[in-house]
């Protein structure tokens, strides 16, 4: 079985400090790390491996030290990794980066099933991977919290819903995005990080994918971030304090201030 | 491409270096400089305090015309057939974006048998309703949903399509915005039309919340949101106002579909679904014990909320991952939101910390959830919340 992972490198939420009073965002020293969901892809991804063999790939586009989270994948067992690095792949919005992401897809080829998480934490958008099933026509399953099996060329699922979870079945290939519930990532193994240390990793740009430069980046999207700012809280805050009764009062007093149906 | 620094206004004050999450920015000769790791997600531009930095603009070849596509759709999900209350939200904003642009209201609804529901939908604000009804269309399916969509977006040409940034909604959503070819911004949680561009200027937030960013799809349509529930408000039902809901039966190749739903487990439980909830009370570390959680689904059910977990009692299997709020759970955003024994990592905050009111009760002051509350208490929740229990049933009681 062939089994691609995706994963993004984003900065490290710890070294985002917020400012209690202003709110705006301090930031000392920017680490990346790889985006949280995308840890879970790559041990789903592992877990594919250890059970019906095979290779796994993962691959990103970005910057060229997002080659650092590559090798952090290698770590772990991933066989092989591709970078996707373009300066013309700057202010790609989803629809971009999945157009981008399909092409390597298709360059390297038969793959049985993608591997996305479920978001990546700096954009939230849990778009990349369905866009991606989609410019490649294959089937997908969002929110997957199990891999129940994968039997006749078709894998079956759990997908976690608002309203409990659904098992869905789809052929290969087919693309899966992951939450945390599908198995903790493992950690690297000693052998696993020598291997990554000296692996080779393929660094492909818009032309190597035979993307056109207006297909990639800021000029291939179709949104465009016009404003950026930092959210107004509402400055009210209050402490309350007092007997367990007369918090519960205020408490109470406060809640009922709000409109809340069920009060 | 990279963000763009005029180096005669450029101050050298360096905020911009502290604000960028990539590290791109660097002081050359006292003037900001932008590096090629720039990704550009307009941080900056926010921040500079003499507005020395803009973002390029996207090179286009020529201003395509969208006179013919008119109207703004609504995509009102249901389940069990029963339509979720974030349909009816979407009309209340839809309302004021389709009056804003003189253009009609329309709701889309896919099932089987709901014709009476569909009805319901005319009073709540839509001038028009398509109902696609077909026994296949009464679970959702992501890919008949989604090639329905799509079919009937290329017959009829909408400007604008709003669908809830549900578990529905941000798992097929995607697929119709890929198929037409057009933009689509996730989760939102204000819309506006322009004033002079009458463009949809879609805001949500980014980086977890701790900044917001407004969007627009310029040059493709539909223009395609997703928007968070609760956040809009439905009109209040006008009887008065009816219509004749246009029926459509789906081509039989719109409905074929390579995923199989197997089976659909539904969790029994009312106080599960955080997505939709007004009122969440959240748990942690700090409850102690798994049994702890009883006290707090009294008090959402109480509230008619929902309960929700830190990280730490998620993994320590005091509750079900679905409840997990935080940057590897939800991201919700409720009237209220009550944390208990909760510490208020950053990775819980991002998921939480743009609910309206935030309620914290914890026994140390110096816990970092009491930087996003907005009603702080350091005290024992053992004390205080089956006080605040007795207190609600007292009133309750009348
Ligand atoms: C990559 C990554 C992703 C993560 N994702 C998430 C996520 O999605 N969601 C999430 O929540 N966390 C997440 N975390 C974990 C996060 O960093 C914290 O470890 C976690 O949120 C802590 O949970 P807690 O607040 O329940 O526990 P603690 O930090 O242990 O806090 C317990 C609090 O309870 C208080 N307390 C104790 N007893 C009482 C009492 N009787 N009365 C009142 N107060 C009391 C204590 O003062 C303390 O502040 C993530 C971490 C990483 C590294
Ligand atoms: N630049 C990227 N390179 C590789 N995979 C990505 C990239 N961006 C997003 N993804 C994948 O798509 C998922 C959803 O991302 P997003 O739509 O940005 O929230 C992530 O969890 C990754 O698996």
């Amino acid at each position: 079985m062939k089994i691609a992972v995706f994963i993004k490198q984003v900065p490290d939420t710890k070294s985002v400090q917020l400012d209690p009073e202003t709110h705006t965002l301090k930031r000392e020293g920017v680490e990346s790390i790889i985006n949280p969901f995308d840890m879970y892809a790559i041990e789903a991804g592992l877990m594919l491996k250890d059970r019906y063999g095979g290779e796994t790939t993962v691959i990103t586009m970005g910057p060229p030290q997002a080659e650092e989270a590559l090798r952090q994948a290698l770590g772990m067992g991933i066989d092989h990794a591709v970078l996707l690095s373009d300066k013309a792949f700057a202010g790609a919005d989803t629809w971009a980066t999945s157009l981008t992401l399909a092409n390597a897809v298709e360059k390297f080829g038969g793959f049985d099933i993608l591997v996305c998480g479920k978001q990546a934490s700096d954009g939230d958008t849990a778009q990349v991977g369905p866009e991606m099933a989609c410019h490649l026509d294959v089937p997908y399953a969002t929110f997957v919290s199990k891999i129940v099996d994968v039997a006749d060329g078709r894998i079956t699922v759990h997908r976690l819903m608002d309203f409990g979870y659904e098992v869905l079945r789809l052929p290969c290939p087919g693309l899966i995005t992951v939450v945390k519930e599908v198995g903790d990532p493992r950690l690297p193994s000693l052998r696993g990080k020598m291997r990554a240390k000296k692996a080779e990793i393929p660094v492909l740009g818009a032309a190597d994918l035979g993307l056109e430069p207006g297909m990639v980046g800021l000029n291939g999207s179709y949104t465009e971030v016009v404003k950026v700012f930092t959210p107004e809280r509402s400055g009210k805050k209050e402490t309350v304090s007092g007997t367990a009764e007369e918090i519960a009062a205020r408490l109470y007093e406060l809640i009922k201030g709000m409109k809340i149906k069920g009060i | 491409m990279k963000a763009i620094i005029d180096r005669d206004e450029c101050t050298g004050c360096e905020e911009c270096v502290e604000v960028c999450p990539v590290g791109a920015i660097e002081m050359e000769d006292d003037v900001a400089v932008v590096g090629d790791d720039c990704d550009l997600c307009g941080m900056c531009v926010d921040e500079c305090p003499v507005e020395a930095i803009t973002m390029p603009r996207k090179e286009v070849a020529e201003e395509a015309v969208f006179s013919d596509y008119r109207g703004v759709w609504v995509f009102c999900e249901q389940v069990a057939g029963e339509i979720a209350r974030v349909g009816f939200e979407l009309l209340g904003a839809g309302r004021s974006l389709a009056d804003k642009l003189g253009q009609n209201l329309t709701a889309v609804l896919l099932g089987h048998g709901l014709k009476d529901e569909a009805q319901r939908l005319f009073s709540f604000g839509a001038d028009e309703v398509i109902y696609v009804d077909h026994p296949a269309l009464s679970h959702f399916n992501d890919e008949s949903y989604s090639k329905v969509l799509i079919n009937l977006i290329k017959e009829r040409k909408p400007d604008i399509i709003l669908a809830g940034a549900s578990s529905i909604g941000r798992s097929f959503i995607p697929r119709v915005a890929a198929g037409v070819q057009t933009g689509l911004t996730a989760d939102c949680t204000e819309l506006d039309i322009g004033d002079e561009d009458r463009l949809l200027y879609q805001t949500r937030p980014a980086f977890g919340g701790n900044v917001m960013a407004t969007i627009l799809c310029p040059h493709t349509r539909p223009q395609m949101a997703t928007v968070r529930s609760r956040v809009m408000k439905p009109l209040a039902p006008d009887e008065s106002r009816q219509g004749q809901v246009e029926v459509v039966n789906p081509d039989e190749t719109w409905l074929e579909s390579r995923v199989e739903v197997v089976e659909v487990v539904r969790e029994t439980k009312e106080t599960a679904n955080l997505a939709d909830a007004e009122v969440i009370v959240t748990g942690g570390r700090g409850l102690g014990t798994p049994d702890k959680f009883e006290m707090l689904e009294e008090l959402a059910s109480l509230l008619g909320g929902a309960v929700g977990a830190s990280r730490a009692a998620v993994d320590a299997g005091w509750m079900p991952y679905a409840h997990q709020v935080g940057q590897t759970g939800k991201t919700v955003s409720p009237k209220l939101y009550i944390a208990l024994g909760v510490s208020g990592a950053i990775q819980h905050l991002v998921g939480m910390q743009s609910s309206d009111n935030i309620l914290a009760i914890n026994k140390d002051p110096d816990a970092p959830i009491f930087n996003v509350a907005t009603i702080g208490v350091v005290e024992d929740l053992f004390d205080v919340v089956p006080a605040l229990i007795e207190k609600i049933k007292a009133e309750k009681r009348g």
